[in-house]
């Protein structure tokens, strides 16, 4: 067990691709911290820097306080799960599991206890001479978190471990990954592109964006708190809605109409001016008329038209299309291509939004629909920075 | 949809009459006795072993087959061995002049042998290496090892990357990783080269005959051309229809032996399926 400190670490391809830059994190001994972004922002890169399997190019990795860079793999003690599980064809499970103590020179008797304790804890005790070949996807994958934990390294990297398998199978691995992290309070480093996996598993969520650290945080912080644009369009699902907006004369005008700035607003937006966008995440509408007097006057109320109504039984999930322009910024259309949303048309912008399930709103209806203005969030649209997050929030890291 | 089967059926069965029946009759002409080896009946009237006797007699045969096996293991074991390297090489790493290297390669497999024929007899007689074993074996290599090359990258190819990642997460050497993880993967790939490149040294009969002048490394093929029969005056049909079936029967017991290996799964269950 270890902890792990990236700091300034910095790659770049031969071909002068640059995939992470300056890359700086502390991951304390035994935390479980997890690497989320979209395709191409440098996650694996940064991974295989960790494992040994890439060089990095500037900036120094130390694990339990030794400079590491120029070490192999095998020196570093570190144990890896890979997307594809990378299972040895022509060794059965046993022999899997027992290749990396093996490796290590331990007695045969020694080898088979281990192998025998991680199998009975990943129940895989019934196919331990069994070849990969003729196993199913979880069992494969289970295979693989065996040869990781059976020589109890300094920390386990996992790169998309469980994008291979289906989803329900993926939820139930999901539990295992973590109860087995915890009960081995091993260092863990967690590369995934799913937003479950990420808000639930972790101690930590580093968020990326093109070789860059977004923000790094609990993953409720990084769900209440975002620090830019990026961050809060990433986090949650369905994700935050944006309008444009602009502020004058006290008051937010945007396209669902002029909402009235609180106090919390108008002490951070002294200094700001011009266009901004207004973020509002689905479960801070709710539909006016379930709306309690006590809190009514929290927020602000408007109208709309619904497009499409999906009960989830819990609660209600509403589909509205919005007038107007389209929020617009660099981060919000790499977030549309990430998502595979970036060319849909429509005009105007649709705004989803979260009422509870004694809503009578129906498709076709127009819903009177009341906003929680203590939640919003604004961001200036030529840095994506959130300006309603306090100083000394938002001077952390910039984008 | 059967009809098309029958249809296509007919044409293979074709196809393999037509390549099997000239096997048959040489094979037919081996155990026939002089006497009868010109009535040009299918099954032989007379049954005889005579011919192989006589062939396993003379030293002409016994010592080219020597040479044929000689010759073909050290230039399949050279060719594949150095193959090896390349195709791992070339399959894994990206390096300046892998383009070349490969377009080079394939240049010398497609090259017409026949026009090397006389520059290499001048060229060995020159050095000394003309009628020699490593007069042949050289030749061979250069022929064998663009073969052996393609065959063998198209192999490790196949072979996931993330397997060699995975030993050395493990605490295998870089070395460790090939021997214990990648080599027992490439076995089928190897096997198959080795095969292709030992036929190919084995059925060669242009540079057998043209840097050869002796037994002393003259190869079954060539010898084949030589062959006098038992005695001067007889004809030696016979004989060489009895050496043509014994230098086709290891190439047959080493398809059929392989086969299996070469067509098993490769890398089954090393990755997602
Ligand atoms: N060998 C390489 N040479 C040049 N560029 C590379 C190389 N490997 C990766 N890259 C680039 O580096 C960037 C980061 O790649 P990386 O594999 O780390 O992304 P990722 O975040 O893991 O994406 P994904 O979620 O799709 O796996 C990408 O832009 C990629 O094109
Ligand atoms: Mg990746």
């Amino acid at each position: 067990m270890a902890d792990i400190v990236l700091d300034k670490v910095t790659k770049a391809f031969p071909d002068g691709t640059l995939a992470v830059q300056e890359f700086n994190l502390e991951i304390a001994d035994g935390e479980f911290v997890i690497l989320v972004g979209p395709s191409g922002c440098g996650k694996s890169t940064t991974l295989n820097m960790i494992a040994g399997l890439e060089d990095i190019s500037s900036g120094e990795l130390r694990i339990d306080g030794q400079r590491v860079n120029d070490k192999a793999p095998r020196d570093r003690d570190i144990a890896m799960v890979f997307q594809s599980y990378a299972l040895y064809p022509n060794m059965t499970v046993r022999e899997n599991m027992a290749f990396p103590l093996k490796l290590a020179k331990l007695s045969r008797e020694e080898i088979d206890r281990k192998v025998d304790e991680a199998a009975k804890v990943l129940e895989l005790t019934a196919l331990l001479d069994r070849k990969p070949a003729n196993l199913s996807g979880g069992q494969r994958q289970r295979v693989a978190m065996g040869r990781a934990i059976v020589r109890s390294p300094k920390a386990f990297l996992m790169d998309e471990p469980l994008s291979n398998l289906d989803a329900k199978l993926r939820v139930q691995m999901r539990t295992v990954v973590s109860r087995l992290q915890k009960r081995l309070g091993t260092t863990t480093v967690y590369v995934t592109h799913d937003q479950t996996e990420a808000m639930t598993l972790g101690d930590r969520v580093v968020i990326m964006r093109a070789g860059a650290i977004q923000q790094v945080g609990e993953p409720q912080e990084l769900y209440d708190h975002p620090n830019n644009l990026f961050v809060a369009g990433f986090i949650g699902s369905p994700s935050m809605n944006f309008l444009p907006a602009t502020v004058s004369d006290g008051s937010l005008h945007t396209s669902l109409g002029d909402f009235p700035l609180g106090e919390r607003l108008r002490s951070r937006l002294a200094d700001v001016s011009g266009d901004l966008i207004v973020g509002i995440r689905p479960e801070h509408f709710e539909d006016a008329s379930l709306i309690e007097d006590s809190i009514r006057q929290r927020g602000a109320e408007f109208e709309a038209t619904a497009d499409l109504v999906e009960s989830m039984g819990s609660d209600k999930y509403v589909y509205f299309t919005v007038e107007g322009e389209k929020a617009s910024a660099a981060e919000l259309e790499e977030l549309a291509a990430d998502a595979g949303s970036g060319d849909l048309p429509s005009s105007g912008s649709n705004l989803v939004c979260r009422f509870s399930a004694e809503s009578r709103v129906k498709e076709g209806d127009t819903a009177r629909i009341w906003v929680n203005l203590d939640k919003i969030h604004l961001f200036d649209p030529s840095n994506g920075r959130n300006v309603t997050l306090h100083e000394g929030r938002s001077s952390g890291v910039s984008a | 949809m059967t009809g098309a089967k029958w249809r296509w059926g007919f044409l293979d069965l074709v196809v393999i009459v037509f390549a099997l029946i000239p096997v048959l009759w040489i094979a037919s002409l081996s155990f026939k006795t002089p006497a009868t080896i010109t009535d040009g009946d299918f099954i032989p009237r007379e049954w005889t072993l005579e011919n192989y006797r006589n062939i396993f007699n003379t030293d002409q045969f016994v010592r080219a087959l020597v040479n044929s096996i000689g010759i073909g293991l050290i230039s399949t074991l050279v060719a594949v061995v150095l193959g090896t390297m390349a195709a791992y090489a070339i399959a894994r790493l990206d390096f300046p002049g892998k383009k070349l290297l490969i377009g080079i390669s394939l240049l010398i497999a497609m090259f017409p042998q026949v026009s090397l024929v006389s520059p290499l007899f001048e060229i060995e007689r020159s050095i000394g290496l003309f009628d020699t074993w490593p007069g042949l074996i050289l030749p061979y290599i250069t022929f064998g090892l663009p073969l052996a090359i393609y065959t063998l990258s198209a192999f490790f190819r196949q072979i996931p990357w993330d397997l060699e990642k995975a030993a050395k997460m493990d605490g295998a050497t870089q070395g460790e990783a090939f021997r214990r993880v990648i080599a027992p993967l490439a076995a089928p790939g190897v096997f198959t080269t080795a095969i292709l490149v030992f036929i190919f040294c084995w059925n060669d009969f242009l540079f057998a005959i043209s840097l050869t002048s002796t037994e002393r490394s003259r190869t079954v093929p060539a010898a084949l051309s030589f062959f006098q029969g038992a005695s001067q005056f007889e004809d030696p049909t016979g004989a060489i229809s009895a050496a043509a079936v014994i230098i086709t029967i290891p190439i047959i017991l080493f398809v059929l032996f392989f086969q299996r290996r070469i067509v098993s799964g490769l890398t089954s269950g090393a990755v997602k399926g």
